[in-house]
């Protein structure tokens, strides 16, 4: 109960509806994932030596990533991380993912 | 926008987009500087300089008849268009045209799995079908089909096996092309075309029998650009019973040769039917044991001949060479053929061997997050690992190009590539090269894999593409080819290929005229150009 609160706080927070979420979550197993989930994943890894445990290796338990942050990376790459056209994530699915990764925002 | 086509006028161009927008929807033509940049080759090797091949815009149709109405459109006004199916060819061009101010036809929205066949073990896909989706499709359905993929599973079925990629499973299904049967090509004219049995209407077996009636046209549309393939079949493998590894260890320097010559003839026979790996613990490297400092001394001074560290090796008791052979399928069968090929390795004196993995599939979930994915047919990311930030690399570049000969698949060829290569290495400044054994992707050849970093650096990237181009010449003095490699490189590893005065490229320049008369499709690529941007230079770049 304690998680559905946050996340309806959250959601408030940057007006993202329970819809949304659920749409940019399935954005993020799709297409960041697979590199930035658990485990010994590049994105994850990477993330893990910048930060050095300062802050969450995994992009989903991030609580500092406003939209325009998710929304740069996803269309300017970083590293070795290419940028991604909208035939792959078109700026709905970039709202969503970016609202999915704000839920957490403190 | 920033940019047009060479040679069309801002009308004409103007009106191809809006026919363009009139067959997809506005929303699918891209023409903004910001979605426009978003088809730029992220690991460009020209990266903001003005030579950077750039798109002037991009169309994404959704069907099959919007690629028709669009190559229509492009071939009367004379449009260069240049077609990507997933765009993840990272290292080897991305999302990015040959010429630039080229229209790039995203075909990643042509996302359907068409058919997956469990009977027969085959698929028929669309351009934009990633691995992933291949792979999710299937295990929805419990379907006991395996796919090969490549190391990056997020590229396309259709585009990695058309630029010549590889995989891991058995060789029948590792060389990507080898395993397509069948294809749906639209051509400049906006014709649609199907071959092999596709041919045929009402043909039931277009993925059963690749070949039809006549001439095997389907390599002419690999690596080319003499039409848009818009579906392709392949064959898949069926899950294996079990999958066993285990690896040979040989002494001395000189029992290279022996163990590449029994390792070659247990994998033409069938014996062998996993993707070996050659090692060399003395040495050290990818996956083996951490070199000793000795070792690195003794090799900065006299190379790998050096009798002092063939001496260390053997009084050390630390073997040479390595390699581990792998094998799919029953499990009473896959321990035989280990057993056979321990007999016929010990023909070397001294070979050891060592039992290394074994699984049944399913896999565990423990042994799911353990294995090495690609083996498993299982696509991944992981690959990525080797060029992103890390403790091991703690300043990560911006991407990378490979330059990948191919050589002979024999020990004299690696040993003799090494000498070459790191005596190039040194003349051109490279971090010099201790050894390198190369990747046995293709049943009968070898093939080096080497990265040459991308930077944001001008200089920096300048800098490599003089010594890529560089160590394409060395290679092919040698009579080793690249298999492939990115745009600003096409032109220069063609002209290597150049018996009796580029009789190939020429007979590749007469099909084009004759498929694709206005030049519209891919201009460049692999080093076609249209007869309009031909020019005089043999391997001159292109901007």
């Amino acid at each position: 109960m304690k998680a559905l609160i946050f996340l309806a706080l959250a959601a408030c927070a940057f007006g993202a509806d329970e819809a949304t979420l659920q749409k940019g979550q399935k954005v993020y197993e799709y297409w960041c994932a697979t590199c930035h989930g658990p485990g010994n994943l590049p994105g994850t890894v990477a993330l893990q030596t910048k930060y050095k445990g300062a802050k969450p290796a995994l992009l989903s338990e991030r609580t500092d990533l406003l939209p325009a942050v998710t929304k740069t990376f996803v269309r300017h790459g970083v590293s070795i991380m290419p940028f991604f056209r909208k035939t792959e994530i078109s700026d709905a699915d970039l709202d969503a993912l970016a609202a999915y990764l704000a839920r957490n925002k403190k | 926008m920033s940019i047009t086509p060479p040679g069309v006028s801002s009308k004409d161009f103007s009106d191809a987009l809006k026919q363009f927008e009139e067959t997809v929807g506005k929303e699918w033509v891209f023409t903004s500087d910001e979605d426009v940049a978003l088809y730029r080759d992220a690991y460009s090797p020209f990266w903001g300089e003005p030579e950077e091949r750039v798109a002037s815009a991009a169309v994404a149709p959704y069907t099959v008849e919007q690629v028709q109405a669009v190559m229509k459109t492009a071939n009367e006004y004379k449009i260069p268009v240049y077609p990507i199916s997933t765009g993840k060819n990272l290292g080897y061009g991305g999302s990015a045209p040959n010429l630039s101010g080229s229209v790039v036809l995203d075909l990643k929205r042509m996302n359907r799995i068409l058919n997956v066949d469990e009977r027969d073990a085959s698929a028929l896909v669309e351009p934009g079908v990633s691995y992933f989706d291949l792979y999710r499709h299937i295990q929805d359905r419990k379907l006991k089909l395996w796919v090969d993929v490549p190391d990056p599973g997020w590229g396309s079925p259709v585009g990695n096996s058309l630029d010549h990629g590889g995989g891991y499973l058995q060789p029948m299904y590792r060389n990507h092309f080898d395993s397509h049967c069948g294809m749906e090509v639209v051509l400049a004219n906006g014709e649609v075309m199907r071959t092999g049995m596709g041919a045929m209407p009402g043909a039931q077996s277009w993925q059963q029998y690749k070949f039809g009636f006549g001439p095997w046209i389907d390599g002419m549309f690999s690596q080319s650009n003499f039409g848009v393939v818009t579906k392709m079949g392949f064959w898949l493998m069926p899950e294996p019973d079990a999958y066993l590894t285990g690896t040979v260890s040989v002494p001395r320097y000189e029992d290279l040769i022996p163990m590449i010559d029994i390792l070659t003839l247990l994998e033409n026979s069938g014996i062998s039917n996993g993707m070996p790996g050659l090692g060399s613990p003395i040495l050290g490297g990818f996956m083996m044991p951490q070199r000793a400092p000795e070792v690195t001394a003794m090799l900065q001074k006299d190379g790998v001949e050096s009798p002092e560290l063939h001496k260390y090796a053997q009084d050390k008791g630390i073997p040479f060479w390595s390699c581990t052979v792998k094998f799919y399928g029953p499990e009473k069968a896959i321990r035989a053929q280990w057993e056979y090929a321990q007999e016929k390795f010990s023909a070397i004196a001294g070979a050891k061997f060592k039992d290394d993995e074994f699984y049944k599939f399913p896999l565990t979930p423990d042994q799911f997050n353990k294995v090495h994915k690609p083996e498993m047919g299982i696509p991944s990311l992981e690959m990525f690992s080797i060029g992103a930030r890390s403790p091991y690399n703690p300043t990560p570049g911006q991407g990378h190009i490979w330059f990948s000969p191919i050589i002979p698949r024999t020990g004299e060829a690696v040993l003799e590539a090494n000498k070459v290569f790191a005596k190039a290495a040194k003349d051109f400044g490279l971090p010099l090269l201790s050894f390198s054994l190369p990747t046995t992707y293709w049943m009968r050849s070898f093939i080096f894999l080497f990265g040459f970093p991308i930077t944001h650096d001008v200089a920096t990237n300048k800098k490599n593409r003089e010594t890529f181009k560089q160590v394409v010449k060395v290679a092919a003095e040698h009579g080793w080819g690249e298999y492939r490699t990115a745009p600003a490189f096409q032109d220069a590893v063609m002209d290597t290929y150049s018996f009796n005065n580029h009789a190939l490229r020429r007979f590749h320049e007469t099909v084009k005229d004759a498929v694709d008369p206005n030049g519209i499709i891919s201009a460049g690529r692999y080093g076609i150009w249209p007869k309009h941007l031909r020019g005089n230079k043999p391997g001159g770049e292109k901007a």
